[in-house]
């Protein structure tokens, strides 16, 4: 039964993601929610099961076996909140990222600014916007409607007018929303999220409010000059609900055990970053979370509380591998291969790996192509995100990353990875981080879980937010400036217990690891040379800054932003594993 | 664990669903035998809209026009056909454009809908109409040797097999490309020249069945008309023996290719079905299994990707591979009589 001080006792997350399904129970032990144990079985989405939640109940016996928890009473019903007899749980909750992206129609008033903001929002949730309306694109309200009906969306999104702007112009476009959904069948009409003018809604919900699944959010363009989009993300989260328990079979079920709840998993990913930001608010720098998965690459920007979430279905490791061929050369993806794979070959994996998206890398050759890819779907991930920044952030440069503190890296591509020194290969060469920053790992991938069970008890969130489960894997500095490559443009002398633990000098171009136990703290005195930003508060501003050892140490990364990489490729592959190795060299 | 089965049988009972896009008409009828050729639905696909602006036409204000308005939701209408009026002196009246049918009328405005593109739906498989679905389609029951493949280009026709191969690694090549293909599907193995392709959609040929692809072909394999499936994959791989097998002992026979994408949600993936050779009886299908101790197996990916073994253990625990990274894994006996541990998540049961 729930304590004063904790609002549900235990807690059973349930993750339904592309390629595995995860069940996870949390309770309370000795004042303190412990994590119980797990189940994980693949996802039972496709043949011969069809039935999601066939594989949910896979991973509950497991679960069973190792907790000996029973969820279910004698008429199988799963039971909530927990009984006296032990039976069941206090609250549960889910998180969805199985699916293919929903179908999304973005209309706004002009193309670059509401249009924009239409698409900016659908980018939010697991969406591939299939087509764009606006006032400019000269379509009449019959060639509006015909292209609705041919492009079947899963939903429409609807923005436009600033706050005391237009009104007819928004209910013209309207208008072929509401034919389309008069002409197509009820149980397959879109869903209808309106975004736009607050002061239209009244006329909204006259217009369509019959005939379209209609949902109503706050207006993502209150003024030309600003978005937001966080404010509508609850609806949009509600829509992806009722889309997917329409369209796969098992969702509905579990997202009654959670009382309506279910979430997709990138939204609860991005709560947890939004939180972590509130956290280290002090450090006046953003909070990046970056989650490499099968259906989508997200990256959950937050600053200070202010999240911006950008979701990238285009660049997940599944089935839709090869779209990221439609976002960049192959060669983009060969620049950072290690081995020496021909561009057909790597072509081959990722067409083969969107055949069998559950396979494994068995070589060190695939699991290098692997983890290539993922390098190159964090780049053009964070790359598109980062549009979506607020200006004037610290350490924002034009196409460079501005700072974060810390850098929350999930996925398992990145936290299966058979060695540390990888995953923050991947990490580094893909995100290119600018000043000081921490890159932490989720090493068990529970951010988006923590994310939907802040939703309802969220002291397990503050808890489980720890070094247990958020590994620090180094201290980057990543120093800035304009020199030739071998340059001295770094002191470096790092102090611990008052004693010089190590002294050197950094060159551009050089990476380089310093050994600091796990946990240990020191003091990094950083004296920058000729002007470069090592992000102190300026050009040539040294300072020190306090370091906690982390699994491969600290690194400072002189390599360049934008790392430009070797064009002759045996010199390239030959730098790439020179890096490695002393990445390598730092781990403990 | 039940894992779906990939079906290479020499003789099988299949069960397929062949819908429409949208609703329409079905012409076919429960217990009726159908060829590959034979339409089962039609319908009209992609209907376009016109929207009469009844109140311009008439000179009225939009509150005064629907009782001047003739048709309601429902009439069809001709090109020419009074669709409002008349109105005052002149008798002045709106005349429809295009014929078609009214689908709202109101509020100042007709909607008619256009006729759309007719399009039929045909069989695809030589069998029995086993059952209608609504007005969507039908599910065809047919027999025949079955391969499963991994990659289709989302076309379907049928025709007489015609065997390019003369072994399961043979390339194919341009020069193979002759007139004596035209209106075949023809069966090659591997396949890297873009004009293998193109010079199949001018003989034409009615599909082509390949063990593997260069992936640099995908885009013109979806750009031709006829079904293009591969057993295997994509890259340099060999056909499975077993497949190879059944498709090069039925020369000349009718085959359906049905190239559609594999869709795990959608449970369709790319097939073809040989007409049976006599005396071959269809098994029964399981569509699924769990690992077991001498099941066939297949490896989907690299170094063994494509070959066909015999699952000999299932591994305790996580096993370590080559690469470094932890899964469940089986030991299993390829056909060349090696024994290697592959990861479960890279096997398929064949049956």
């Amino acid at each position: 039964m729930p304590t004063s001080l904790i609002d549900a006792d235990s807690v059973l997350a349930i993750e339904i993601g592309t390629v595995s399904t995860r069940v996870i129970l949390f309770d309370v032990v000795e004042g303190r929610y412990r994590f119980l144990g797990q189940g994980v079985v693949p996802t039972t989405l496709g043949a011969p099961i069809n039935d999601v939640s066939v594989g949910v109940k896979e991973a509950l016996d497991q679960l069973h076996a190792i907790t000996g928890r029973v969820m279910f009473n004698a008429d199988g019903q799963f039971v909530v909140p927990s009984q006296p007899n032990g039976t069941g749980v206090d609250a549960c909750v889910a998180t969805v990222s199985v699916g293919p992206p929903l179908k999304v129609v973005a209309i706004g008033l002009l193309e670059d600014v509401s249009t924009d903001s239409a698409k900016n929002l659908a980018s939010t949730t697991y969406a591939q916007v299939v087509e764009t309306m606006s006032l400019n694109d000269r379509r009449d309200t019959v060639e509006r409607l015909d292209t609705i009906l041919q492009r079947r969306p899963d939903l429409i999104v609807v923005a436009g007018g600033i706050e005391g702007g237009a009104k007819g112009s928004v209910l013209n476009l309207l208008e072929a929303v509401g034919l389309a959904c008069y002409l197509i069948p009820k149980e397959q009409r879109p869903e209808v999220l309106y975004a736009g003018n607050s002061e239209l809604v009244k006329n909204v919900q006259e217009s369509i409010g019959t005939l379209a699944n209609l949902h109503i959010a706050p207006n993502v363009r209150q003024s030309y000059e600003s978005e937001q989009l966080t404010p509508s993300q609850p609806a949009l989260a509600q829509i992806f609900r009722l889309v997917r328990s329409r369209q796969i079979k098992g969702i509905e079920e579990v997202d009654q055990w959670t009382g309506n709840h279910l979430l997709p998993a990138a939204t609860a990913f991005g709560r947890t970053i939004r939180y972590i930001s509130k956290e280290y608010a002090h450090t006046h720098k953003g909070v990046m979370g970056i989650d490499v998965g099968a259906s989508a690459t997200t990256v959950a920007s937050a600053f200070s509380g202010d999240l911006r979430l950008s979701i990238h279905p285009g660049l997940g490791l599944g089935e839709n591998l090869p779209e990221i061929l439609n976002q960049c050369p192959l060669a983009d993806i060969m620049r950072w291969v290690p081995v020496d794979v021909s561009e057909n070959y790597v072509r081959d994996y990722i067409q083969n790996k969107a055949v069998f998206p559950t396979s494994l890398p068995v070589t060190t050759d695939e699991l290098a192509i692997e983890q290539a890819i993922a390098c190159q779907a964090i780049l053009l991930a964070v790359r598109q995100a980062s549009k979506s920044y607020p200006p004037e952030l610290p350490g924002s440069l034009p196409g460079l990353l501005p700072w974060f503190e810390p850098i929350i890296a999930s996925g398992s591509v990145l936290t299966k990875a058979p060695s540390r020194s990888q995953t923050l290969m991947v990490i580094l060469n893909g995100l290119q981080p600018t000043g000081v920053t921490t890159i932490a790992l989720d090493r068990n991938n529970l951010a988006a879980c923590l994310g939907a069970t802040a939703g309802v008890t969220p002291l397990l969130t503050i808890q489980s937010l720890d070094a247990t489960n958020f590994v620090n894997l180094c201290t980057v500095i990543s120093p800035l400036g304009k020199a030739p490559i071998g340059t001295p443009i770094l002191r470096i002398r790092l102090t611990s217990n008052d004693a010089i633990v190590s002294e050197m000098e950094v060159q551009n171009g050089d990476l380089t690891a310093i050994n600091l136990a796990v946990g240990q703290t020191g003091t990094l005195h950083l004296t920058p040379l000729h002007r470069f930003d090592v992000g102190m508060g300026g050009l040539g501003r040294g300072g020190t800054v306090k370091v906690i050892g982390g699994m491969l140490g600290v690194v400072i990364d002189a390599r360049g932003r934008p790392l430009r990489m070797q064009a002759e490729p045996s010199k390239r592959r030959e730098l790439l594993n020179k890096w490695q190795e002393i990445v390598s060299s730092g781990q403990h | 664990m039940q894992v779906q089965i990939t079906h290479i049988l020499s003789g099988a009972t299949i069960r397929r669903e062949r819908l429409m896009p949208t609703g329409g008409r079905i012409v076919a009828r429960r217990g009726q035998q159908v060829n590959p050729a034979d339409v089962v639905a039609e319908a009209i696909v992609r209907p376009e809209h016109l929207l009469l602006d009844i109140s311009r036409g008439l000179g009225l204000p939009p509150s005064e026009v629907d009782h001047y308005i003739q048709r309601r939701a429902g009439d069809e209408v001709g090109e020419g056909d009074v669709i409002a009026g008349p109105v005052g002196i002149a008798r002045r009246v709106v005349r429809t454009p295009r014929s078609g049918t009214v689908v709202i009328a109101g509020g100042g405005q007709v909607l008619l809908e256009l006729e759309g593109v007719f399009t039929e739906l045909k069989a695809g498989y030589t069998g029995v109409v086993a059952d209608i679905i609504g007005d969507r389609g039908v599910v065809i029951e047919a027999v025949g040797s079955l391969i499963q493949g991994v990659w289709g280009n989302g076309k379907i026709h049928y025709g007489l097999l015609n065997i390019l191969a003369h072994s399961p690694d043979e390339m194919v090549t341009h020069a193979m490309m002759d007139v004596s293909l035209r209106g075949s599907v023809v069966m090659g193995c591997y396949c890297e020249d873009e004009r293998v392709l193109t010079s199949a959609e001018e003989l034409p040929v009615r599909g082509m069945i390949l063990a593997s692809m260069d992936s640099a072909l995908v885009p013109t394999a979806f750009s031709v008309s006829y079904p293009i499936m591969l057993v295997e994959g994509f890259g340099n791989l060999p056909m499975n023996q077993d497949a190879y097998n059944i498709l090069t002992s039925s020369s000349m026979r009718e085959v359906s290719v049905n190239a559609e994408s594999w869709n795990r949600i959608a449970n369709t993936r790319p097939e073809a079905l040989v007409a049976l050779p006599d005396g071959v009886l269809p098994k029964a299908l399981t569509d699924s299994a769990a690992y077991t101790v001498g099941q066939t197996v297949r490896v989907v990916s690299p170094p063994y990707k494509g070959m066909i073994g015999t699952l000999t253990n299932l591994l305790p625990g996580l096993s370590i591979l080559a690469s470094g990274l932890r899964a469940q894994a089986a030991g299993v006996r390829l056909v060349n009589g090696d024994t290697v541990q592959v990861p479960l998540a890279n096997l398929e049961i064949i049956g």
